[in-house]
């Protein structure tokens, strides 16, 4: 067998050996035993003296292809190794992508607060400023001023916890109309404004009763504020709140601060104004109040009826709570079980 | 007021269904309640006729009837009632029928008997107690002979018609009463009611020789008195009854039912006294004396104030003005003279009256809303005449007046233009034209100016914008176009101090805590803790409740109450915070609180749940909450050291776990674990609390400028470890550190803390690791070498430490 010969066979007989190794330690020794100093390609080589010199470098062209081939063929079977090895370990790194992902603390803003966040953020986009008057309110902003003296009827319609005669817990969010009014700057633009806000009345607690519950106002004055314009601002909010679904009908009322007074009702949202027990077979709910700014209220804050007039409303973020997400009882705002206040995820 | 809707169909030509009748109603006019026919969820109730009746074999009160019903043969129904009696027409309730309450009427068996159905009373076909006539209340109804035997009794009740409820506003007084509403029904529809006005057949002698009146005008605008002789008391005839008991009111006599029928149908309330209990001729309409007493109809017993309007003879009060009348002078079987009242009284007076006496009643409600000041006369018109026809009473000349004046028109201006103006509307001149005309309101147009006279029917108009109203309605709230405000551009935006509390509710949402919101009114004790500073406290004047009487000068007692709710519910792990008002009094002269905004926190149990066993479960600590409020703080951004200074000053906190909380030497809040007694008291488990001073957060300077430019050269640390006595701080360890820290000392954290076995006693050890860098230049170890040791020498020196 000549050198060539015996070469060829190693080539051949080992590449196979390169194939059925397992391990990448035993592919190392074997790359020692076949490339190293001591491996026969480097002894061939070296034996390469002892050949005709033409026939040298024919001889050691040939012998470091088979190196070269050799080497190739453990390089490829030390990446399929790894391979099979990553393989074995990715495989035995499985898990179940089922089980629970880990807790983390994360708090939720309170459901009439979400609502509240809302209705300020459209009102604040159409240029409305956002304002926060006393939770204790003196008797002349709460009533006297808002067209409501001392003997009117009407205060009946509001059981009020007073502290001295004069002062009292407000009633409705609606001072903060003769607060603002009062000191506004007409010279400098016109009043828009919304004003949320805790109220109080002298109610007994009950599922539809609390002694305690928010309010948003809202007023608009100008020199040409329309009734039309408070339609299609109710129609905003309800689209805002609800859904663009949902209409809104005005139907007469009675607030002594506004004239027109105007009770706006909203498509029912469990019928969808089909009508069911929940709107008494009416097709709608009623959700605020509204109405022109009665002429008494802007004379008695100083503003010239004659020139300036706009509307104003009154909502209340717990009914509305209580209406989008079917609550029935209104004590749940204020008694804060945390399973009743983690339910309202803030998307809504 | 329930409304009938078949009265209306007396003057209105009505063609649309009750229920869209009441649609309309409510769109255009006042709310509705409801619609309701009395037959509502009864079926199979029929005019029967006993034929004949026998007793029952086994019992002493059961009678056994042959009842036609209309069949070919006669029914054997059972009955118990005491006036039950042969050839009567009576209301059956047959095999299958469904009566008041609901309730299912089965072939049965009473005592042995077969009773085929049940011969009813009123109110076991759904009639309340209050209103079935006295005559009726023991036993079963008699239907009148006519009655057609077999058919539905409902037409011969009323119980056929469609009663319309509605809910009149405060200024919508004149919707109280079947004329108004048909007027204003009226007006919806552009048709005139047809209402019928009462001639008064008198006789020749005068009333004025019978009685004469002096009357106090302040209290009684318009008094006046009618006189009807010789009438003679029986039950209304039917028809009268069921317009009453259909607007819920009790049928009692045709002189009282008069008077009834004439309120539901003018909305005038009239009261009927008898004559012949009056003592002298002369009627008073006065305040009530000091110690004068009265027992009103109800036979309830008043003792009058000296702000109470009573009617009095010569002797006593009668009636107390616009509520009651008195028992005293109350129309029984034998009245013969009936002296009329048909008045106006003040309505603030009358008002105060039905509250101070708790006296709510039909006359009392229309007169606090006010009444027709024009229709006094009518009213006892219509009332005499009634009287003369239903009582055979004869009707003595003229009406005696106490007190009256001239009731004129009020006239009001508007203008087209400020119509459309404020509605937003484009109207045309007659269009708005037709609107008041319908409203039978007079007007004259000149120009683009309406004068219009409004009638006394409506007495709730006095300016332009009333008018307004009446325009919109009727042209309709739905033709009214939606816009949105026009005119000048103004910017909407969220304050300073609104962006930082809103921040600071998201900031503390995100650290894990709930948004609460509790009650601000609690009780004084609880009201009364945690407190931040002194004051004295706000008290309601009239609370509802014992828990709910003063305000709260804290947000953490509101909290627990929270925590206790969750608490007694088995929810263990509760983390809440709250922003809100806390209100503060300098002295308790001070009327008026000022209002503060203060944000608060309470956690219970764990911050974060892990259900899986091998998780770590960690109740929520003081160093927990600490790291929450320090990293809100921080995101603050306020400019200012935070501190935490021990304290033992709040009677409610555990005196060794308590912190004062202070930025730059500014008191803003504390921090710590609830005293275990009062957590006792509150029963509630473990919690920790903090409460902070918003609004005092929210003024202080903020850090603006925070950037500050990450250095590239390297960092270079040292680790020390120190043995000290318990009692040395953490801030007192920071304190030396920093202090001989040198310039390039950055930071230093503590990384371990150990106080257990292995230490000598008193002992702890505390390790710390310092970090220098150069922010311009590499630091060489020499450098931080001195530093280092300046520092450990401080340590030795100044704290006793023992460098391990
Ligand atoms: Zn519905």
């Amino acid at each position: 067998m000549t050198l060539k010969d015996q070469l060829d066979k190693i080539r051949q007989e080992r590449k196979e050996d390169i194939k059925d190794v397992v391990d990448l330690k035993k592919l190392d020794s074997l790359r020692v035993e076949l490339l190293g100093k001591k491996g026969p390609i480097t002894q061939a080589l070296r034996g390469m003296r002892d050949l005709p010199a033409d026939e040298r470098p024919s001889f050691g062209q040939f012998a470091n292809s088979v190196r070269d081939e050799l080497q190739g063929a453990i390089e490829t079977r030390r990446e399929e190794l790894k391979k099979q090895l990553l393989n074995k370990q990715l495989e035995h790194e499985k898990i179940d992508v089922t089980l629970p992902g880990k807790p983390v603390a994360q708090g939720q803003p309170h459901v009439i607060q979400q609502i509240i966040d809302q209705i300020e953020d459209l009102f604040i986009g159409m240029g409305y400023q956002v304002l926060s008057g006393p939770e204790v309110e003196e008797d002349k902003y709460n009533f006297e001023m808002m067209n409501l003296p001392k003997d009117h009827p009407a205060r009946d319609m509001q059981d009020t916890f007073y502290i001295t005669k004069e002062i009292l817990m407000r009633t409705q969010t609606s001072p903060m109309q003769a607060r603002t009014l009062e000191k506004h700057d007409f010279s400098k633009g016109p009043l828009k404004m919304i004003s949320p806000g805790v109220v109080y009345r002298r109610d007994t607690d009950d599922p539809t009763h609390s002694h305690q519950f928010h309010q948003v106002e809202g007023i608009v004055i100008d020199k040409h504020i329309t009734m039309a314009d408070l339609k299609g601002t109710l129609e905003l909010i309800a689209h805002e709140l609800f859904g663009d679904r949902f209409d809104i009908r005005l139907r007469p009322s009675y607030f002594p601060f506004t004239e027109p007074s105007v009770e706006a009702d909203i498509t029912c949202f469990n019928c969808g104004g089909k009508g069911c027990a929940v709107c008494k077979y009416t097709g709608w709910i009623e959700v605020l109040g509204a109405g022109m700014v009665h002429p008494n209220v802007l004379n008695m804050a100083g503003v010239d009826s004659e020139v300036y007039g706009g509307f104003a409303f009154g909502l209340g973020p717990d009914r509305f709570a209580m209406l989008k997400y079917g609550v029935d009882d209104i004590r749940n705002f204020y008694l804060n079980d945390v399973r009743f206040l983690t339910q309202f995820s803030k998307k809504g | 007021m329930k409304i009938s809707y078949s009265w209306l169909q007396e003057y209105l030509d009505i063609q649309v269904s009750p229920k869209d009748l009441a649609e309309k109603i409510e769109r255009s006019s006042v709310e509705v309640d409801s619609v309701t026919q009395p037959s509502d969820g009864l079926k199979k109730i029929v005019v029967g006729k006993i034929v004949s009746m026998e007793p029952h074999p086994d019992s002493d009160h059961l009678k056994v009837c042959s009842v036609d019903v209309g069949d070919d043969e006669l029914s054997q129904i059972v009955c118990g009632a005491p006036n039950v009696a042969a050839d009567k027409k009576v209301i059956v309730a047959l095999p299958g029928s469904r009566i008041g309450g609901n309730v299912k009427i089965k072939r049965s068996k009473m005592r042995g008997v077969v009773s085929n159905g049940m011969i009813c009373a009123l109110d076991e076909i759904g009639f309340s107690k209050d209103v079935v006539p006295k005559e009726w209340a023991d036993g079963i109804y008699f239907l009148p002979e006519d009655a057609k035997v077999g058919e539905p009794v409902f037409p011969y009740l009323g119980m056929d018609d469609y009663l319309i409820d509605v809910d009149v506003t405060p200024n919508r007084g004149d919707m109280l009463s079947v004329y108004g509403v048909a007027r204003d029904v009226g007006a919806i529809y552009g048709q005139t009611p047809k209402l019928n006005h009462p001639q008064v057949e008198e006789v020749s002698s005068l009333a004025a020789d019978k009685v004469s009146l002096d009357v106090d005008q302040e209290l009684a605008p318009i008094y006046t008195m009618r006189i009807v002789e010789n009438v003679k008391i029986q039950p209304s005839p039917v028809w009268l009854q069921i317009k009453l008991w259909n607007a819920g009111i009790r049928p009692i006599n045709n002189v009282v039912d008069v008077t009834n029928y004439i309120l539901l149908k003018y909305g005038q309330p009239l009261h009927a006294f008898d004559y012949g209990k009056v003592s002298g001729s002369t009627i008073k309409a006065r305040y009530a004396q000091k110690g004068e007493k009265l027992t009103t109809l109800d036979e309830a017993e008043h003792e009058l104030s000296e702000r109470d309007i009573v009617i009095a003879d010569d002797q006593k009060p009668i009636a107390l003005a616009g509520v009651m009348g008195g028992l005293n002078s109350e129309i029984d079987e034998q009245t013969t003279t009936v002296a009329i009242e048909s008045a106006v009284f003040t309505p603030t007076l009358i008002r105060k009256t039905a509250q101070r006496q708790n006296l709510h009643t039909d006359a009392s409600q229309h007169f606090e809303r006010g009444v027709d000041r024009g229709g006094v006369e009518e009213a006892v018109n219509a009332a005499a005449q009634m009287m003369h026809e239903l009582a055979d009473g004869d009707i003595l000349k003229g009406i005696v007046t106490g007190a009256t004046y001239d009731v004129k028109d009020e006239v009001v201006s508007v203008t087209l233009s400020r119509v459309n103006h404020v509605l937003g509307t484009a109207l045309t001149l007659d269009q708005v034209t037709d609107i008041f005309k319908r409203l039978g309101f007079g007007v004259q147009v000149d120009g683009e100016t309406y004068t219009v006279s409004v009638p006394s029917t409506r007495w709730d108009i006095h300016i332009p914008a009333d008018l307004l109203e009446e325009v919109a309605r009727i042209y309709g709230y739905d033709n009214i176009p939606s816009t949105l405000p026009s005119g000048p551009t103004t910017i909407g935006a969220l304050t300073e101090k609104q962006k930082l509390i809103r921040d600071s509710r998201r900031v503390l949402e995100a650290l894990g805590l709930n948004q609460a919101i509790s009650y601000a009114l609690t009780t004084k004790p609880k009201a009364s803790q945690f407190m931040m500073r002194e004051s004295a406290v706000t008290e309601l004047s009239w609370p509802m409740t014992a828990d709910h009487t003063t305000l709260r000068m804290n947000l953490i007692s509101g909290l627990l109450d929270d925590v206790a709710y969750n608490n007694a519910r088995r929810v263990k792990d509760v983390a809440l915070y709250e922003q809100g008002r806390v209100f503060y009094k300098d002295s308790a002269d001070q009327v008026r609180p000022s209002e503060h905004e203060h944000i608060a926190g309470a956690v219970s149990g764990q911050l974060v749940v892990d259900p899986l066993k091998n998780a770590k479960n960690n109740a929520i600590d003081f160093y927990q909450l600490k790291g929450i409020v320090e990293k809100y703080l921080d995101n603050l951004a306020i400019n200012g050291e935070v501190e935490f200074v021990a304290t033992d000053r709040y009677p409610e906190m555990h005196p060794g776990r308590t912190a004062d909380i202070q930025i730059h030497g500014h008191y803003v809040g504390f921090i710590g674990q609830v005293h275990p007694s009062v957590a006792e008291m509150y029963k509630i488990n473990q919690t920790y609390v903090f409460e902070l001073d918003l609004d005092a957060l929210i003024e202080m300077p903020k850090d603006m400028n925070q950037f500050e430019p990450i250095s590239k050269y390297p960092v270079i640390t040292r680790d020390v470890a120190l043995l000290v006595d318990k009692s040395v701080t953490n801030a007192q360890v920071l304190a030396q550190i920093e202090k001989k820290g040198g310039a390039y000392l950055k930071s230093v954290e503590l990384f371990d803390i150990y106080d257990g076995k292995n230490l000598p006693g008193g002992k702890q050890s505390l390790a710390y690791t310092l970090t220098y860098q150069n922010p311009n230049a590499t630091l060489t170890d020499d450098e931080v070498n001195q530093a280092f040791e300046k520092v450990q020498s401080t340590l030795t020196n100044e704290l006793g430490a023992e460098i391990r």
